[in-house]
């Protein structure tokens, strides 16, 4: 049975195209189109629903040890209102999920986990709990994200909510008059398109006004999952289940960057930190094609030999660039930008060159306060 | 014969002589939504009944075009991998892919007319 979202029925009103995504049937698009609503959110402002992401919090004495067990990175010196990237991970080094976790309180953590991964990392989260640990899904909360370079201006002007001070990869918790009534959300500076702009967590009940609020302002239009996917990819950031797996460790993926000198004790320490030491086999790169065509997860990278040294696991159009690109997997001495290469593409040997990530500048703000 | 033909994974057809140039329909269009690319065959190629001849690319996936007959392919639109909206034009205003020289042109006989295929689409 398909779930749905509280938005569900805003979607359909704005003649969203729906389709089944992680189990929820969800927008991808809208009457604007994949690529102007792409272009929106890069000149404008999108609103994204993303309420089939899973919140959940994570509370008791040792919470920051607790996620230094379960990821690589460090939490014990994060202040409370401080968000972080990282991912979980399994006994082989592999990933189980990426996820952002925020420290709200010294024993608090607010958590967003991808979908499709829900029920798994709740149950590994469940079963890794020390006594004085309590886990709380969320189910109750929507999540909206409101990005692009109008999204501060749209926040202060629909909601009377001045978020100038917030830097990137912060969250504070407040009030706001939606509707008439007041409505506690979580706000954090972060997001997926690598604009600036919020994840908003709102109780399911005031979603639907928030939601109609924030497009009420002529800035704002509708965004599905396929323009998300087109700008996450210009970013250069990782889809679960595509560019990041269970089989795929945080060298390989290169997001090295998330793992904390402090943190040497994690789940599949043993496997990564030597990876980190001595390096890797492959490298996840990105890929920019330089003749026409499209390629995507699955084609084959090959060398100036014909021969396979890795594989496309995204891909797609540029709305930007009006070029093709995608990110997957190379040998590493071939994971250096500008290194020529083919994609394969039903059969066809497409040239192309290993391009740095992102392909594209991101927008979003200093982390500093 | 007259008026163009319809198939159920829709390619829509208009049938010249021993020829046969296809394309796309408005519905393939707009369930495809933007397009950035068509791959075209090469001039030559031998293609077969409901094999695919060229490949659709749009924002958010690829689609096979599907020859509706047996035969080899005498022309394609150059013009459309760089001009992809190209395939929105009536067929023979530049909206086809490839012209198809039919070895048995009466496989064409069990395709559906416009009128056919606009009741196909509705119980689909």
């Amino acid at each position: 049975m398909t779930q749905k979202t509280a938005l569900h029925d805003l979607h359909i009103d704005l003649g969203a195209k729906m389709g089944e995504f992680a189990g929820y049937d969800m927008p991808l698009y809208y009457p604007l189109g994949v690529i102007g609503e792409h272009e929106w959110v890069r000149n404008a402002c999108g609103l994204f629903d993303v309420s089939h992401m899973g919140q959940i919090v994570l509370e008791g004495a040792g919470a920051a040890q607790f996620w230094e067990r379960l990821t690589p990175s460090g939490f014990q010196q994060k202040a409370p209102g401080r968000a972080q990237y990282t991912v979980l991970m399994n006994e082989q080094g592999g990933i189980i999920d990426d996820l952002i976790i925020t420290r709200t309180a010294p024993d608090g953590f607010f958590t967003v986990i991808n979908a499709g991964c829900k029920e798994k990392d709740i149950a590994w989260i469940q079963s890794q709990l020390t006594p004085d640990l309590k886990l709380t899904r969320l189910d109750d909360r929507a999540l909206l994200a409101l990005q692009g370079v109008k999204a501060e201006s749209v926040m202060a002007q629909t909601l009377n909510l001045d978020l100038s001070a917030l830097p990137y990869m912060h969250m504070t918790e407040t009030k706001a008059v939606i509707d008439g009534k007041d409505v506690d959300l979580f706000i954090s500076r972060l997001g997926y398109t690598g604009e600036d702009g919020f994840e908003i967590s709102v109780p399911n009940a005031h979603a639907v006004a928030l939601a109609k609020a924030l497009l009420a302002h002529e800035a704002v239009k509708p965004i599905g999952l396929a323009a998300r996917d087109s700008l996450r990819l210009e970013m250069g950031y990782p889809l679960y289940g595509h560019d990041i797996h269970a089989q795929t460790s945080p060298v390989e993926a290169d997001i090295g960057w998330i793992m904390s000198k402090n943190n040497t004790g994690f789940i599949g320490a043993d496997i990564v930190l030597p990876q980190k030491e001595k390096g890797v086999a492959r490298k996840r790169i990105g890929v920019r094609l330089l003749e026409k065509g499209v390629a995507r997860e699955g084609a084959e990278i090959r060398n100036n030999r014909d021969e396979i040294v890795g594989a496309l696991t995204s891909g797609g159009f540029s709305p930007s660039l009006k070029e093709s690109i995608g990110q997957g997997y190379i040998q590493t001495d071939l994971a250096v930008p500008g290194q020529k290469i083919f994609v394969n593409v039903r059969g066809r040997n497409i040239m192309a060159e290993v391009a740095g990530l992102p392909f594209a500048p991101a927008k979003t703000k200093s982390m500093k306060k | 014969m007259g008026g163009l033909k319809f198939t159920q994974d829709h390619e829509c057809i208009y049938v010249d002589g021993d020829i046969a140039w296809v394309g796309i329909t408005k519905y393939a269009q707009d369930a495809l939504g933007d397009l950035v690319f068509v791959e075209l065959p090469e001039i030559g190629k031998q293609v077969k009944k409901k094999e695919y001849f060229a490949v659709v690319e749009s924002v958010k996936t690829a689609a096979e075009v599907y020859s509706p007959v047996d035969g080899e392919v005498v022309e394609a639109n150059d013009n459309m991998p760089g001009d992809p909206e190209m395939i929105a034009k009536p067929l023979k205003e530049g909206g086809w892919i490839a012209k198809i020289k039919m070895s048995d042109a009466s496989q064409l006989d069990g395709l559906m007319n416009e009128a056919a295929y606009e009741d196909y689409l509705k119980t689909i």
